[in-house]
């Protein structure tokens, strides 16, 4: 096809896309537009979600768009918020919310928004740890809770009976874990007995939160843009001296950041994996061996009975535009009080492996006995219910905090290679961290 | 003998060139003055607020260790890749030049790992090269371990750098190919056949004939090169480490996208951007004076 066929063609889309809009507009449906960044299964659960809530009511249409990755996504939206083009819902990933509290004008928190659209969205209704992440200081939610998860420990059960261990008793603690992987080590039961995916989220954050540790000053930034990082301590330092000792050992081995190592679980090489809770149906249709799910190992030395996790996954922002209806914040509303019904938290639960965001759709899920057909379906909530929520594990409300994951993982990395000791490691990351949420604290009072 | 179009009038040319001119200033242009106006500020990423700055995010970047740290890693590996691509493309080119059967098909082979997308290439050396999974990583992690060390490039910076040069200079090795290829068929045949009576053989006749003729093919190539390795070895190593383990494989054009886009730190970014846009008018300036001059 000749470069003036394309662009005549694309403009012939382009204009059936016009009238496409047109002809929905006269149903007299207000066009609602929702970007996510769910793939695979999650994401024909949201095209499901939109789907049901459009069934639900007939005043306005509801059109779910896949707009890449979680960091793609809050990108796309930032640049059409600047364009004047911001969709009506974005789906912006838990560590954006800092970022996201900071965007004024731009977003309507939720608690604005149930007001304007008139319709009840009760905080109280969501489990504590989901709704301390999302909410202001005084109890007001900031954001609608949507997908959340947490992290967990996945074990490949064939390798713990091939090296001797019980299979269905995995360590509780990190010593019990250590001696564990010693064993799987020693008995030669699988390539790599321990692998963690998201380094700074699961091994600092949350090892932060269930010990009760401060991974930053201002209740980890619930308090003020004026917190600092505080992930240093000696308990902190040792725990990364732990994951050295381990690595040198050959017990533990760094499979890069994100979630670059999660499909070294379901290939059978490594068989202890620390992952999201999210990855449920992906391990579950993709190993080909007997494999639990664990909560995270604690450290008794730190803490004697460990306190709750914290989530990780995404929630869904209002967003303004110019010329924006109240019509369309209404029917904004409107979703957002659909989505926290207790039938469609159940259900989103059930078929994504994410938690159920509210006690009302875990008590459904409960009720319709998902836990006895799903053995360890429930970890990941009772993880997140456990203890008390504390200033220490309400979640992190830090600016830029993507940036500050990654200079604390280059940090790990250099001292996982031998390069720098761990408590320099962790100092430094602190260091540099801090400049970041200086930067951050004078751009947004700027 | 040169051929030339006079277009009447002033408004005809004017109308031929407006196209052209008007996609350079909305694309170039525009862009690039906005990068320039966006370093002198400080701004929160919704653009709610924007603080006139001067040359703090200079003076920030320059004052900053890491920044400096991946300037040097950036020439080294645009030196690297540009070196080893053109290394492994000349003797291909000498070869495939010469009178050999089947050469058209040697050719087009050599062409083809050009038409390879950044990405999927990274992924293709992905899978070569991954310490558990790879067709060359698993034995060479089994091999260094055998003298007590591991083929790990997620956590070796050294290997990660090796893998992502090797990567990188692959990609190019193909265009490399094309331009010398073409270079020694421009050189007359009676300068060879001439070489080759006066008894001149083999490498002699490579190091003093040919390669001289070739010197303005290879010094293009290595500007070229330079540039390539500076800003199209982005979706390689974006795709393949990201720019680690630690900063070990962030390169500057790396690092302008982590901290614009990952960071929504717009006005450090922009800054990154204008000093990249120098260093490339300087490359390209001096390319123009050498070979202008090589002309006349």
């Amino acid at each position: 096809m000749k470069r003036r066929e394309v662009i005549a063609a694309s403009a012939g889309l382009a204009v059936s896309g016009l009238f496409g809009t047109r002809s929905s507009a006269q149903s007299a449906r207000t066009p609602i537009v929702w970007w996510h960044a769910m793939t695979a299964a999650n994401a024909e659960q949201v095209n499901r979600v939109a789907a049901d809530f459009n069934a639900s009511q007939d005043r306005a249409e509801i059109t779910a768009v896949y707009k890449g990755t979680y960091p793609d996504l809050l990108n796309a939206t930032i640049a059409a918020f600047r364009a004047g083009q911001a969709p009506h819902v974005a789906q912006i990933f838990e560590v954006g919310t800092g970022s996201m509290l900071a965007a004024g004008k731009a977003v309507k928190q939720n608690w604005q928004l149930a007001q304007e659209a008139g319709v009840t969205i009760d905080p109280a209704q969501f489990v504590p740890a989901v709704r301390g992440y999302y909410s202001l200081p005084d109890g007001r939610l900031a954001s609608m809770p949507f997908n959340s998860s947490t992290a967990v420990m996945w074990y490949n059960k064939d390798a713990f009976a091939a090296a001797g261990l019980d299979p269905e008793q995995p360590p509780a603690t990190w010593p019990g874990l250590v001696s564990a992987c010693a064993q799987l080590k020693a008995k030669n039961a699988i390539e790599v007995p321990m692998m963690t995916s998201w380094p700074s989220w699961i091994q600092f954050e949350q090892y932060s939160a269930i010990h009760d540790l401060p991974f930053a000053t201002e209740a980890d930034g619930f308090n003020g843009l004026g917190a600092e990082l505080v992930f240093n301590s000696p308990a902190h330092a040792r725990h990364l001296q732990r994951l050295m000792d381990m690595s040198r050992d050959g017990t533990f081995r760094y499979g890069g950041r994100g979630d670059a190592p999660e499909n070294l679980f379901p290939a059978g090489t490594a068989a202890i994996m620390f992952e999201s809770s999210g990855n449920r149906g992906l391990y579950s249709r993709t190993s080909k061996f007997r494999w639990g799910e664990a909560m995270l190992p604690f450290d008794p030395a730190v803490i004697a009975a460990p306190n709750n996790a914290i989530i990780g996954g995404a929630s869904l922002w209002a967003m303004t535009a110019p010329n924006r209806t109240a019509e369309e914040y209404r029917a904004v509303g409107a979703l957002m009080a659909f989505i926290a019904e207790p039938d469609q938290v159940a259900l989103w639960h059930q078929k994504t492996g994410y938690i159920p965001t509210t006690e009302a759709g875990y008590e459904l899920s409960r009720q319709q006995g998902w836990y006895e057909q799903n053995p360890g379906a429930d970890i990941p909530i009772r993880q997140l219910t456990r203890g008390h929520v504390t200033d220490n594990s309400r979640g992190l409300r830090l600016g830029r905090l993507p940036e500050i994951r990654t200079i604390l993982e280059e940090e790990i990395e250099r001292a996982l290679q031998g390069e720098q000791t761990a408590q320099a490691a962790l100092d430094r990351a602190v260091e540099r961290g801090n400049k970041v949420l200086r930067d951050f604290q004078r751009s947004v009072r700027a | 003998m040169e051929r030339r179009t006079i277009f009447p009038g002033r408004l005809l040319p004017a109308a031929l060139v407006a196209p052209q001119l008007l996609l350079t200033v909305v694309f170039f242009v525009w862009p690039a003055l906005h990068a320039c106006w966006m370093s002198l500020h400080s701004e929160d990423p919704f653009g709610l607020a924007s603080v006139f700055v001067g040359f703090d995010n200079y003076a920030a970047l320059f004052g900053d260790p890491l920044y400096i740290a991946t300037v040097a890693r950036t020439i080294v590996f645009c030196f690297a890749v540009a070196s080893i691509s053109m290394l492994v493309a000349l003797p291909l080119a000498v070869f495939a030049d010469a009178d050999i059967r089947g050469r058209a098909v040697y050719r087009t082979l050599l062409i083809w790992p050009y038409a390879v997308a950044p990405a999927l290439a990274a992924v293709l050396w992905i899978l070569l090269v991954h310490p558990q999974i790879g067709l060359l990583g698993r034995p060479l992690d089994r091999l260094l371990s055998l003298a007590g060390g591991h083929w790990d490039y997620k956590l070796n910076g050294g290997q990660a750098l090796l893998v992502v040069v090797l990567a990188s200079a692959w990609k190019q090795v193909s265009y490399n190919f094309i331009f010398l290829l073409a270079g020694l068929q421009s050189i007359p045949r009676a300068v060879i056949e001439a070489a080759q009576v006066d008894g001149a053989r083999g490498w002699r006749r490579f190091r003093t004939i040919l390669l001289p003729l070739l010197s303005p093919t290879l010094f293009f190539l290595l500007i070229v090169n330079l540039v390539y390795a500076a800003f199209d070895t982005f979706g390689t190593i974006q795709a393949m480490t990201q720019g680690g383990p630690a900063q070990a494989t962030q390169t500057l054009v790396v690092k302008v996208f982590r901290d614009g886009h990952d960071n929504g730190d717009l006005g450090s970014s922009s800054a990154q951007s204008v000093v990249l846009m120098l260093g490339v008018i300087a490359l390209t300036a001096a390319q123009f004076r050498f070979l202008g001059r090589q002309r006349h």
